[in-house]
Formats: C-alpha cells, structure tokens, sequence
C-alpha cells in the first residue's frame, strides 16, 4: 500500500464550493482578518462552512491561518468565506492602508513593534 | 482563549512562543494585519525563518494551481498535466494591540504567477533570503519580486560552513541597486532575523518617504 506523497481533501473543491472558482465578493486578502458574526445558527450550512464558523467563534484569524487550520485551499477558503459573509455568519476587519500618509504611519508601528523583539 | 476546536488538529501555538500573544488567535485589539514575504530559492531557510519569529506554530496552505508544462514532481495525484500543488508555510508575529503582521514563505517558481498575485498583492516588501554556496540560484526569484514591483531587502541567511564574501562581492554577483540592503542573518536566531526583517522595513520606509 502506497502511502500518498500529498495529504489529500477526501472531496474535490469544486464538490466543496458547489462549482465555483470565484467568490462573490472581491474583499479577501491573504491576511484579512475574519470572525464569527452573533450566533447565527448553522442550519442549512455545508460541513466545510460549519467548520468555518465554528473555528471562527473562538476569535479572529486571517483567511490564510483558516485556510490553514481546516486544511483547505486558499481559493476554495475565501469562496465560502464570501458565502458566509453573504450569510451574516461572518464578519471582516479592515486590512491595508488608504493612503500615503498612511501607509508610513502603518510602516512605521511595523518598524517599532520589530524592534521591541530585540 | 483555550481549545474551541476541541478535534481539531490545529493545537494552539509552541510551547511558550504563542502564551505571549494568546494563543491561536489574533488579539481582540488588532484592527490591522500587514503582511510582508519572505522568499527565495527551495532549502534557502524560509521555513525556518518563518518559525524562528511566528508567534504560532507555522501554518501550510496548498493551493492547486493551474499550469502547463509542469515538472513531473509536482503533480498532484490526478493525472492530470494543467495542475500543481503548491505550499506556503506562513507565520504570525503581534507588533502591537493594533497591528498584526504574517509572513509567507514564498516558493520562488516564477511559474506559479497566480500564487505570486495574490501574495505580492498589498505585502508591504520582501525579504530575499540567500545562500552564499549558490547565489546564482536566486536570480529567478529576483526577478520575480521586481516584476511584481515588490520593494526589497536581502538577507545572506549564514549557514555554516558556507563561504563568507564581502558585501561588494555579493552585490555585484546579486546586481544589487546600490539603495538595496544586505544584511547577514542566522534565520535559527530570532533577533538575528528580526534584525534582518527590521533592515527592510527601513527601507520601506526611506523608499516610502522617497515617493511621497
């Protein structure tokens, strides 16, 4: 018995998404951070979605660190994660600077917090 | 913030690394999240540079690219010729109540030109780790992260037993521009690589006050 050289998913994304590749909305970065919305009840929800939720109630992660933990791809992450924003279950924080002013402040907190680990 | 996902395999973070910062997830506080990307060519020491300063265990994303003319290795188990997988290993490191930063260890196939979108999009810069025993191996990464227009810094991650030159030797062989950092680092010591990480956000930030 071969053991297989990649962990598979038991499904196909495409199964998982219900056919899509693309979410529906555009607002997912790597690092956007998500979190479960209220207590909406996960009736209805497919098994990967109920997991999403479900590991979201316990606080915010990014969508890679969600990607990550269930063990799904980043596309087929963010396609559910869109449905779940549709949905109420999930919300968004903001990620990314709006301007040029900004962005340095933004560099700057990076720049001191590194330092503090020295 | 103890074990929501009682079944789930994802245990909160290394022993003492994650306490500081509570564990699997991000602080109530943080509003922001940056990311910036540390690359360079396979065995470079990503990975491990990635570990040295997350805060949680590293992470691993697959994702399943579309791609002709693949190498063979990189097939996943279908036969099926237009698919890759690849995976990124990314960590997380708190900077402050507010603000977040990821790192992604970035595999450095320009053949993966989606992948490379979706990271290179809003990453604040890179961090291009190299190995003085073959510099030439990381001019395809290089190019990759100037195409996608990422400001840069580099690292000569030290290994032991690995030759020593001097900066200009280095420079001149990597085509550095002259305003482009090299540090030295020690991707196993965690100041060494904040040092390094802290060198090309300087630098940022000089490139940053240069276009404003």
């Amino acid at each position: 018995m071969m053991t297989p050289r990649n962990r598979r998913a038991l499904v196909r994304p495409h199964v998982v998404t219900g056919g899509r590749a693309r979410p529906s909305r555009n607002i997912f970065d790597l690092v956007t951070l998500v979190t479960a919305a209220g207590d909406l009840p996960l009736t209805g929800l497919s098994p990967e979605k109920r997991r999403i939720v479900t590991l979201c109630r316990g606080g915010a992660l990014s969508v890679a660190e969600v990607a990550g933990h269930l063990q799904l791809p980043v596309s087929v992450t963010k396609v559910l994660l869109s449905d779940l924003v549709d949905s109420g279950h999930i919300t968004t924080r903001a990620a990314g600077p709006e301007s040029r002013p900004e962005e340095l402040e933004l560099l700057q907190e990076v720049l001191d917090g590194l330092r503090a680990l020295l | 913030m103890d074990s929501v996902l009682s079944s789930e395999s994802s245990a909160p973070a290394a022993p003492g690394a994650g306490a500081a910062a509570g564990g699997m997830y991000v602080r109530d506080t943080v509003r922001r999240s940056v990311k910036l990307l540390i690359v360079g060519h396979f065995a470079v020491g990503k990975t491990t540079f990635v570990s040295t300063l997350s805060e949680i265990r590293p992470l691993r994303t697959e994702e399943r690219m579309t791609q002709a003319g693949a190498p063979i290795d990189d097939l996943t188990g279908v036969p099926d010729k237009t698919h890759t997988t690849v995976a990124m290993d990314f960590g997380r490191l708190t900077l402050s109540d507010r603000l977040v930063l990821y790192l992604f260890g970035t595999p450095g196939q320009g053949r993966f030109k989606r992948l490379w979108e979706d990271l290179s999009l809003g990453a604040l810069g890179a961090l291009v780790l190299v190995d003085t025993r073959r510099l030439e191996k990381s001019f395809e990464i290089m190019d990759l992260v100037e195409r996608h227009g990422l400001p840069y810094a580099v690292a000569v991650n030290a290994f032991d037993g690995a030759p020593v030159f001097p900066d200009e030797e280095v420079r001149e062989a990597l085509d550095l521009h002259p305003a482009t950092p090299l540090v030295t680092c020690d991707a196993r010591d965690r100041a060494s690589s904040a040092r390094a990480l802290i060198a090309l956000v300087d630098h940022l930030i000089a490139t940053e006050r240069e276009q404003s």
